[in-house]
């Protein structure tokens, strides 16, 4: 790909067609959706297959109790809605009926992030990383791009359990191929490096890229992760990353408590303490502006993860006194 | 009990007249011996809760009439194959009212009746609330209120699909009516109109804080859920020629086009003469002297039924 000029796709579509394929390979998967069929692109499946297309109407709670039910019976539901209301509003039904009972059923939060844009914080989901990292038995995935989200819908249905799936609402950058295998559960290295890691995931890998190759001209070689799924975490290849790297950088579209810098952490802490720096949002809520601007404005580009990569090679080199 | 133990028959497989599954388990005929069984039912739940020394007096004795009348005289599942396919569904909606709950399962023959006396414990596979991973005959995980009605709902709306005949269940409660969840899921059952479907409405009157009417006030129920396109049906929830005529008309509705509402009016603690209508018996069990008194409204003893516990 080039990276300067990358082909725009929105992860969402990926969802759509996933969910149409989804469809076609499995009688049992139904989709529900609470009013927001465009956007959510279940429209493709609601064309392909309207029996099994659920509208449940702006009643997100419902939908995940619905949802349920119709998974004790053995379908494979998918159901999709805004991040901020599927993880949000419908949480404790997440919590009880579905982590709790341990049903099959798989999430599409859509619209994650800060580059949600002009609708404003209220529509910004940042917070579903954390919250479902806390639920047992709960799986979270945040594809980078079309491919990995139309790949991980397929394989959700795989799964065993509830799925989250987080997906953004612009256009953003292909870094990845259709034939790129997604493996549920393990880190995938996009760029090899031996003197830092950065792991990234959703569209912050992209921005990974992008940093991968400013440091490279400034002689500085840096491993790149795109760690799409988040639970279970792939823990090996963190722990090796900071063996064999000794210093790390996170980056999320997300809020810097309990997301993927906070899990990285939790693994290094552990097993072997290196030096970490975190790119992500800090802790306070967004606001209405255009995507690229408020990526700027809280923190999210390349150039923040190329400070950050150079904040913890400082640290790495020039360790702080006892 | 004896006479309760041998008047339990197996059915013969014949055809459910309703949903023309065929019908199994066991079934009790007569309103004699379905009232029967709701004393057995209410001398498990003091004598469950005397032992655990925690858990919901008042909901459960409201419920154990019309619970009753629902497992041994509607309800169409098989204890000794938990996941058949053909089975109707049950949600306790209401989660709390497990030691109904509990004690119904136990006596249908889902599990050892010995095992209610673990209730609530460590060692047991009762949860303080249900739990669908751990008990057989536990359709649904709930304990927070306003959740199983929709996962009924799901149910329901799958069998549609499906077109496959099952009838729905889910009990409910009065105060549970506040939660706004309820109304989504009374939304989406007459929006799809889930015919199928069937809440059981514990209108027992009380919550934790007191009287309904005082903590918020959900009257006219029945008025709400006609709103919403229900079928409403109402009457005493202890008197069994209402309870049998009540679920009679709910088989009339089973293809009416409409999910229905059967509120059952009932007395919270309803048979224990010092709990009946008061809502300081919501959540806690009966102890000390108390547990010989209730087990005497009963018309038994602490150890009479401890014993019928322990060996069945």
């Amino acid at each position: 790909m080039d990276l300067m000029k990358p082909e725009m796709k929105k992860t969402r579509e990926g969802f759509g067609h996933g969910l149409v394929q989804n469809g076609h390979d499995n009688p049992n998967v139904v989709v529900l959706v609470g009013d927001l069929t465009d956007s959510t692109m279940t429209s493709f499946f609601a064309k392909e297959f309207p029996d099994r297309f659920i509208q449940v109407g702006i009643a997100e709670q419902n939908m995940i109790t619905v949802a349920a039910g119709m998974a004790l019976m053995g379908k494979i539901p998918f159901l999709s809605t805004y991040g901020a209301f599927a993880a949000c509003r419908s949480l404790d039904q997440i919590r009880v009926t579905l982590c709790y009972g341990n049903i099959n059923v798989k999430i599409g939060g859509a619209h994650g992030g800060i580059s949600v844009g002009p609708d404003g914080a209220t529509h910004q989901a940042m917070e579903e990383f954390a919250i479902m990292r806390a639920m047992p038995n709960m799986h979270l995935i945040v594809p980078t791009d079309y491919h990995e989200a139309k790949k991980a819908t397929i394989e959700a249905t795989k799964i065993q359990g509830p799925v989250y799936i987080r997906f953004g609402r612009e256009n953003v950058p292909v870094v990845s191929e259709e034939s790129t295998p997604f493996e549920f559960g393990k880190g995938a290295i996009y760029r090899e490096g031996g003197d830092l890691t950065i792991i990234a995931c959703g569209v912050m890998v992209y921005e990974a890229l992008v940093a991968h190759e400013e440091l490279k001209k400034q002689g500085i070689e840096a491993r790149v992760i795109n760690m799409h799924t988040l639970k279970p975490l792939d823990e090996a290849i963190i722990l090796k990353a900071a063996a064999e790297t000794k210093a790390i950088v996170t980056a999320e579209e997300h809020q810097i408590n309990g997301g993927l810098g906070g899990a990285v952490a939790q693994t290094t802490a552990r097993g072997n303490p290196v030096p970490i720096e975190m790119v992500a949002v800090a802790d306070r809520f967004g606001q209405s502006g255009k995507p690229d601007e408020l990526m700027a404005a809280f923190g999210l580009k390349s150039s923040d993860i190329i400070r950050a990569a150079k904040a913890v090679l400082q640290r790495k080199t020039q360790p702080q006194a006892a | 009990m004896n006479q309760v133990e041998t008047a339990k028959r197996m059915t013969q497989n014949k055809p459910h007249p309703i949903t023309g599954i065929e019908q199994r388990g066991i079934y009790l005929d007569s309103v004699e011996e379905l009232a029967e069984m709701a004393k057995i039912v209410r001398r498990d739940i003091m004598t469950l809760l005397a032992e655990s020394g925690s858990g919901h007096s008042g909901g459960p004795l409201s419920i154990a009439d019309f619970g009753t009348a629902l497992y041994f005289h509607e309800l169409n599942v098989d204890p000794k194959e938990e996941y058949w396919a053909d089975r109707d569904f049950v949600a306790w909606s209401i989660g709390h009212c497990t030691p109904v709950h509990y004690s119904l399962l136990a006596e249908k023959g889902y599990f050892p009746k010995r095992d209610l006396l673990k209730f609530r414990k460590f060692d047991g596979h009762l949860q303080g609330h249900p739990h669908r991973l751990d008990t057989p005959g536990v359709e649904v995980t709930t304990g927070s209120l306003g959740q199983g009605i929709s996962v009924a709902c799901g149910v329901a709306k799958a069998a549609k699909m499906d077109g496959h005949p099952r009838r729905v269940w889910s009990f409910n409660g009065d105060g549970e009516q506040q939660e706004g969840s309820i109304w989504e899921a009374a939304m989406f059952a007459a929006h799809y109109k889930l015919d199928n479907f069937v809440s059981l409405i514990d209108y027992n009157l009380k919550q934790i804080d007191g009287d309904v009417a005082d903590v918020m006030n959900i009257a006219p129920l029945p008025d709400k859920y006609r709103a919403f396109n229900w079928n409403v049906i109402e009457c005493d929830g202890h008197k069994w020629n209402e309870i049998m005529d009540a679920y009679a008309e709910v088989g009339k509705l089973y293809r009416s086009g409409r999910p229905t509402a059967v509120i059952f009016h009932t007395v919270m603690g309803k048979g224990i003469s010092f709990m009946e209508g008061k809502a300081e018996w919501h959540g806690k069990p009966p102890k000390g002297d108390e547990v010989g008194i209730a087990l005497g409204d009963l018309g038994t003893t602490e150890a009479e039924w401890r014993k019928y516990l322990e060996s069945n």
